[in-house]
């Protein structure tokens, strides 16, 4: 009995030097001593393994010197399945990293969750309106901040510029072009036009968007992808693939997009910057001018792509939430968002880093700039993230021939609207 | 098992009871038949206890958890959760057998089912008759047997995954090696992986590959059991090679390859990585088995729907047991002795 009221005295000291210690950081904020921030971070990243991370990492490891007492643990986990291990980890409260670099439309649902630490007061967020307004929305969550937008990015046509001088073509601007170009390209080189994936619904929507059609309509709380633009966006892509415009594959997707177009076996592929780091280490462009950038094609309505990124969140269970905040500050420090700019043309979330040197060099990221201003924007909620799967098979199931895009988008929009309750 | 053990284990702990009480002061009440039972089992009970425990936490929690799920409406985003300082409770509810209806109604479970005993038939059949017939080769005196079965286990010694994963690269349509082939014989590639129907066939081959070693070891074991005298004298009557073969090894292989019949269903209805890693269930959902389809409502789909992940896999549990006693009784009515 003794021994329970020394523990419990003992506990109820430690706490009360812990909240003490709490609201001393709070309050410290930015003027927190560097040497004060202690123990480990572990930062899970989902950049692409062989050209991103190894830049990542570095600046990641730059922290330690900033914070000598910090122990940054990087992690490389594959994009695709970085949102199921979190899911994993933090539902079973072991295993989960103190810093996730989430994709902007795991954020609201992972926030909705409750895996995420809120930001609002903390060392994370520092000087909020440097940063893009399309790049801050996704890490808004039911009136509170969970993450820092670290880069953002769209898609475009990536074209071998060699091969389209060998058609004699130009990159085209709308389907109807881009089947003429493929078709050329075809005759004169021998090689496929466009690589589309298949196994991916991501790389579909600036197709729907071309249609005019959009996945759901968060204001008026409607599906829309079953609707006549769904249906015509699905027949576009199945006709791009059963007229020999475009091959696709339903497994391994990047990797044989990437290779083909990396060889030269396509000349062209549609992507975002993050594909670009990859690209270069390609033979065919070993010379880097020979990377052709140009918007995706435009649909019967107009031309769309979707406006992605990735933002640096806190996980909630964190034995280290101060130096988690101090860490997603400094890796999405405008220095920091130079550096990725320059050297792996990615696109910086704040408005001061477009000013920096790296990011005017950079031709992609120019280029990327005013397509990113005027791309689609997805609802942020929390079913954003779950809107893929559905459409991932139906998309699969239409470019593979086992259904038609009229039942594809119906069977989409079916999947929707149990997955949104009440939606029309 | 269970019963010859308990009692001839209750034997002697009788006997200690016996020696014990006789020490003892007094008439005791007579106890009652629970009490006496375990006084006289009660060395059995703490022997079997550490297994029965075991056993309890294993498998006896999840299933009887699954099965809880199953009735209910649980996903990731109403089951319990305490994260830092984000401490949710749990607000599922009980449904009944809502589930149950809703996967036996719809078209998703029995398409899958569909697919899934096509699966299961085909890999076995196939299986089964290329190890018998392999099984058969090897069992008489050629040159080089045992570099032969070595060969042809090692199927079997490779990690799952890892042969998995060498399928997928020779599979692959631009790069693979299979395609490679074909393309310098002038054939066109196939789409092994990308074409629903050939992507059926692929998985099925995958799966015969890694089946063949085990009912082949296992019926070369069975064919070493048959005594050589009943060949001599099948051939002394002057029956015929296929005739030796039909009555003579077959009826000799009965007891081994009806047990390996019943294994190899029940891994085959249940083979998860080779689906899961050659297509992840896919293009579409075309190869997509129960298991893997259950394994995509927990882990693969968000919100994570629990309680859709546990009907399936109860239904799976409930079929694998419907077909095994089922199989056991037809083998009864034809005479076998389990």
């Amino acid at each position: 009995m003794r021994r329970g009221i020394t523990a419990t005295a003992l506990v109820a000291a430690l706490a009360l030097a812990a909240t003490a210690c709490g609201s001393d950081d709070e309050s410290g904020g930015g003027s927190k001593s560097s040497g004060e921030l202690s123990g480990t971070v572990t930062w899970w990243d989902t950049s692409n393994v062989g050209s991103e991370d190894k830049v990542f990492k570095k600046i990641a490891e730059g922290f330690e010197k900033k914070h000598p007492k910090v122990d940054v643990k990087y992690v490389s986990v594959p994009f695709g399945d970085a949102q199921n291990k979190f899911k994993n980890a933090a539902q079973a409260g072991s295993g989960a990293p103190d810093v996730i670099r989430s994709e902007v439309a795991w954020t609201p649902e992972f926030a909705d969750l409750g895996y995420l630490a809120p930001l609002d007061g903390t060392a994370a967020l520092k000087d909020q309106d440097d940063f893009l307004k399309q790049a801050v929305a996704s890490t808004k969550y039911d009136g509170k901040t969970y993450a820092v937008p670290q880069v953002i990015d769209s898609m475009g046509v990536f074209y071998n510029k060699k091969l389209f001088k060998d058609a004699g073509v130009e990159p085209p601007a709308n389907i109807d072009e881009l089947k003429t170009v493929s078709k050329k390209i075809k005759d004169k080189t021998g090689k496929t036009g466009l690589y589309l994936r298949g196994d991916d619904s991501y790389y579909f929507l600036s197709f729907l968007y071309g249609e005019g059609g959009d996945l759901v309509d968060a204001s008026s709380q409607t599906v829309t992808v079953d609707n006549a633009a769904g249906a015509k966006a699905f027949g576009v892509v199945k006709d791009l693939v059963d007229s020999g415009a475009a091959k696709t594959d339903a497994t391994d997707g990047w990797e044989n997009m990437m290779q083909s177009f990396k060889n030269g076996d396509v000349a062209m592929m549609i992507n975002g910057p993050w594909a670009v780091a990859d690209t270069l280490t390609g033979k065919e462009f070993s010379d880097k001018a020979n990377l052709g950038i140009s918007t995706v094609p435009a649909g019967s309505a107009g031309q769309g792509a979707p406006q992605g990124g990735h933002n640096l969140a806190v996980y909630a269970g964190s034995k280290n939430l101060e130096a988690s905040y101090a860490f997603v500050d400094y890796m999405t420090s405008v220095e920091a968002q130079a550096q990725t700019a320059g050297e792996l043309n990615l696109l910086p979330t704040r408005t001061s880093a477009y000013a920096k040197q790296q990011a005017v060099d950079s031709e992609i990221v120019q280029f990327f700039k005013p397509v990113v201003e005027t791309a689609v924007e997805r609802p942020w909620i929390p079913e954003t993230g779950s809107l893929f799967a559905p459409l991932n098979t139906e998309y699969t199931n239409v470019l593979t021939g086992q259904t038609t895009p009229e039942k594809a988008a119906k069977a989409t929009g079916d999947s929707y609207r149990k997955l949104l309750k009440g939606w029309k | 098992m269970a019963v010859h053990t308990s009692q001839s284990v209750a034997k002697a702990a009788g006997d200690d009871v016996a020696r014990g009480r006789s020490r003892g002061t007094g008439n005791p009440p007579p106890p009652g038949k629970l009490r006496r039972a375990l006084s006289v089992h009660w060395y059995a009970w703490t022997m079997v206890a550490p297994v029965v425990i075991v056993i309890g936490v294993i498998i006896g929690y999840p299933l009887v958890r699954g099965i809880w799920l199953s009735l209910t409406d649980a996903n990731e985003r109403n089951v319990a959760r305490s994260i830092g300082v984000n401490d949710m409770p749990a607000t599922y509810e009980f449904v009944g057998l809502d589930n149950y209806v809703d996967a036996l109604t719809g078209g998703q479970f029995l398409g899958t089912l569909g697919w899934t005993l096509v699966w299961t038939v085909s890999c076995v059949a196939i299986t089964f008759c290329l190890g018998m017939a392999l099984a058969n080769i090897l069992n008489r005196r050629i040159a080089g047997r045992s570099a032969y079965r070595m060969a042809l286990i090692l199927p079997w010694a490779i990690p799952g995954f890892v042969s998995v994963f060498a399928w997928r690269f020779l599979y692959n349509e631009e790069r693979g090696l299979l395609n490679k082939i074909l393309g310098g014989a002038g054939i066109d590639g196939i789409p092994w992986l990308n074409d629903p129907t050939w992507a059926k066939f692929s998985v099925i081959a995958v799966n015969v590959w890694l089946g063949i070693p085990f009912i082949m070891v296992a019926l070369l074991g069975g064919l070493q059991s048959i005594p050589s005298e009943q060949y001599e004298a099948a051939e002394m009557d002057g029956a015929t090679a296929w005739q030796r073969f039909r009555h003579v090894t077959l009826p000799g292989l009965r007891p081994v390859s009806t047990t390996v019949v019943l294994l190899s269903t029940i891994w085959t209805f249940n083979m998860f990585p080779v689906i899961f890693l050659l297509t992840r269930g896919g293009p579409g959902e075309s190869t997509q088995i129960l298991v893997t389809q259950a394994y995509k409502f927990s882990f693969e789909i968000s919100p994570r729907d629990f309680a859709q992940s546990s009907t399936w896999g109860v239904l799976i549990l409930v079929l694998l047991m419907l077909f095994a006693v089922v199989y056991r009784r037809v083998l009864r009515t034809q005479g076998d002795n389990w």
